[in-house]
């Protein structure tokens, strides 16, 4: 079902096909000068300390494919406050025999997320060979691991915002500080952040465990901050849990929204 | 408990169901909403106290009543939507709240004001997906959508988007498409809300046949006194959360008010009560002014004390009269004299 609802979705955008060019491309820019950026700053400033760029391209690439996926389906969650909970829409949802969760996803596959999509694999498949890195299965499989693990994290603060619009209806925009945010903060690794922000991003919304440390054992490479390669390596989960919490997080919203109405 | 035993119980039965919504207040101003992000002041709400009632298999019933009496309220509990403060409901030996899944299998909704189509698909794909979300088997599925397509008269517009159709339209393809997975049970909350003269009359028709040929039960809340009229042989009134009335139409108008209404309009000038009724006729025969405008009087009258032909006679007589139309008051007025007090618009409709 969930494909049939998905194909319908593309097809229904499909309909505005100027927006959906527009879009698409408007994205493939938009990305392609924040790569720009990035090489703006590495020629100019020299490096990173400790950190090469095309490293850094590692980074922007895992973290933009998560984040692409995760966007491009998530847009039910993101538009829920607005879409479903204040116009009452919600309730159509109650009213068929599937679930929630399934039922929001197939809200719409944005195919204009594409352009991040495309433009996050090819930088990170330049980085990856640029870099060097032998592409044996482990770590094909680790890599996939990893941005699944980053899907589900940026899945599961779509979910968390659409769980806190049943308790209110002020605009979340301090939501999107940490997704948009989180996906520019987490394409630069995380030694050359503060303390707070550190801790933060490992232990609050854990995007280092989807970005940072498993590159680091992606590159062989020594943690400036001191983590162990077994940290390193079961990091991700942090991204499933994260997401776990964030739909246990929805259906306290549903039972709220059902014994109160709108 | 309440044990649902057998096809041959009541196909919907509720009891004592109440439900009971804590409603924040807002203090006016800024001062007032900084305060209420900190300490919150409830009011409760009562939207309903301990409705009761039972609905047998292929009953077509109205539930009606004024904005705010729990309509709204009620019938969202029976789809599944709201779970109640207390009380009980089986339908087709479910709870709806509890079993939520396998109970909206077997139900259609129909909200009056919010389609259940895809916006940018054409009616015939938004069909399609509801076949894949309900599991209707193919087989199924062809022949109630050819059936249901076929009595709504929507052959020519399966193929434009829904955004592109008419209100009336829309309305005739919501129908088909809650009823596709061939529901036991329709709930249709203000079905004709908007519709033009032609589409109110294809969709009463549509449900009665729905109806009387498929024995599908039917609950309809409406504020169309013309739809009651058409369709319903029951109608349940509730005002203020409570039952006030559960029984036929007719019944109901004897019970409350026998009155009827007499619409006038004259051909020349406004013609007053005083000039009307010179010899205190209508006045013994206790008719009564409720409006006027323009040249048009609206008169009151209990057809147990003078007949509407008499009356009719005794106006057209002496003044020149353009237009006449008798009518019954409107419903929400009988509903009004039937709790008998103005609390009605106080609750919002939730």
């Amino acid at each position: 079902m969930y494909w049939r609802l998905a194909l319908s979705s593309i097809k229904a955008q499909m309909q505005y096909k100027l927006s959906f060019g527009l879009s698409a491309a408007g994205q493939l820019a938009g990305t392609a000068i924040e790569i720009l950026g990035i090489w703006a700053l590495f020629t100019r400033f020299g490096s990173l300390p400790h950190w090469s760029l095309s490293e850094v391209c590692l980074f922007y690439g895992v973290v933009n494919v998560g984040f692409a996926v995760a966007d491009g389906m998530a847009t039910g969650f993101d538009h829920f406050g607005v879409d479903y909970v204040r116009t009452g829409n919600f309730d159509r949802l109650l009213v068929r025999p599937r679930g929630l969760i399934l039922q929001l996803l197939a809200h719409e596959l944005a195919i204009r997320r594409l352009g991040r999509l495309v433009q996050g694999l090819i930088v990170m498949v330049w980085a990856l060979t640029d870099l060097g890195i032998d592409l044996e299965w482990p770590m094909i499989v680790f890599l996939i691991y990893t941005i699944i693990g980053g899907t589900c994290l940026f899945l599961g603060l779509f979910v968390f915002q659409a769980a806190l619009s049943f308790w209110t209806v002020e605009s979340l925009e301090v939501m999107n500080t940490l997704t948009y945010g989180g996906v520019e903060s987490s394409q630069y690794p995380l030694s050359i952040y503060d303390d707070w922000f550190r801790k933060f991003f490992t232990y609050v919304v854990p995007l280092a465990c989807v970005a940072y440390f498993p590159i680091l054992l992606l590159l062989d490479k020594t943690d400036p901050l001191g983590s162990s390669r077994l940290f390193q390596l079961l990091a991700p989960v942090a991204g499933y849990l994260f997401l776990a919490a964030a739909i246990l997080a929805f259906s306290r919203g549903v039972r709220h929204y059902t014994s109160t109405g709108n | 408990m309440v044990k649902y035993t057998g096809w041959f119980m009541s196909q919907i039965l509720v009891k004592d169901l109440s439900k009971t919504f804590s409603v924040a207040q807002r203090q006016p101003g800024l001062v007032g909403a900084i305060r209420g992000l900190f300490s919150r002041v409830y009011s409760e709400v009562h939207a309903l106290n301990n409705v009761s009632f039972t609905i047998d298999p292929g009953e077509l019933v109205g539930y009606i009543g004024p904005n705010g009496a729990g309509k709204s309220t009620t019938i969202k509990i029976l789809a599944g939507i709201l779970v109640p403060t207390s009380g009980e409901c089986l339908i087709n030996g479910r709870t709806p709240w509890r079993q939520r899944r396998d109970h909206v299998a077997d139900i259609g909704v129909v909200f009056g004001q919010r389609s259940q189509l895809w916006w940018d698909l054409p009616v015939i794909e938004s069909f399609e997906l509801l076949r894949d979300i309900y599991r209707v088997p193919p087989q199924v599925y062809r022949e109630s959508s050819a059936e249901l397509i076929h009595m709504m008269d929507i052959e020519s517009v399966l193929d434009t988007p829904v955004r592109m159709l008419s209100l009336g339209q829309r309305m005739r393809c919501d129908l088909v498409a809650s009823l596709l997975h061939r529901p036991s049970i329709l709930f249709l909350d203000e079905p004709t809300i908007g519709l033009d003269a032609v589409s109110k009359l294809a969709v009463r028709e549509f449900v009665r046949q729905l109806n009387q040929q498929h024995g599908v039960t039917v609950i309809l809340t409406t504020h169309d006194m013309d739809d009651i009229e058409a369709l319903c042989r029951r109608i349940v009134v509730i005002g203020a959360g409570t039952i006030l009335n559960d029984g036929d139409l007719a019944g109901l108008r004897r019970k409350i008010n026998p009155e009827r209404r007499l619409k006038v309009e004259f051909a020349d000038n406004p013609v007053s009560i005083s000039m009307l009724d010179s010899g205190q006729v209508l006045t013994e025969k206790t008719v009564r002014v409720v409006g006027h405008e323009g040249n048009t009087l609206h008169l009151a009258f209990d057809p147990g004390k003078i007949t509407t032909t008499d009356l009719i006679h005794h106006i057209s007589s002496r003044f020149a009269v353009k237009d006449l139309f008798v009518e019954n008051p409107p419903i929400e007025e009988l509903i009004a004299q039937l709790y008998g007090d103005t609390r009605v618009d106080k609750v919002s409709d939730v």
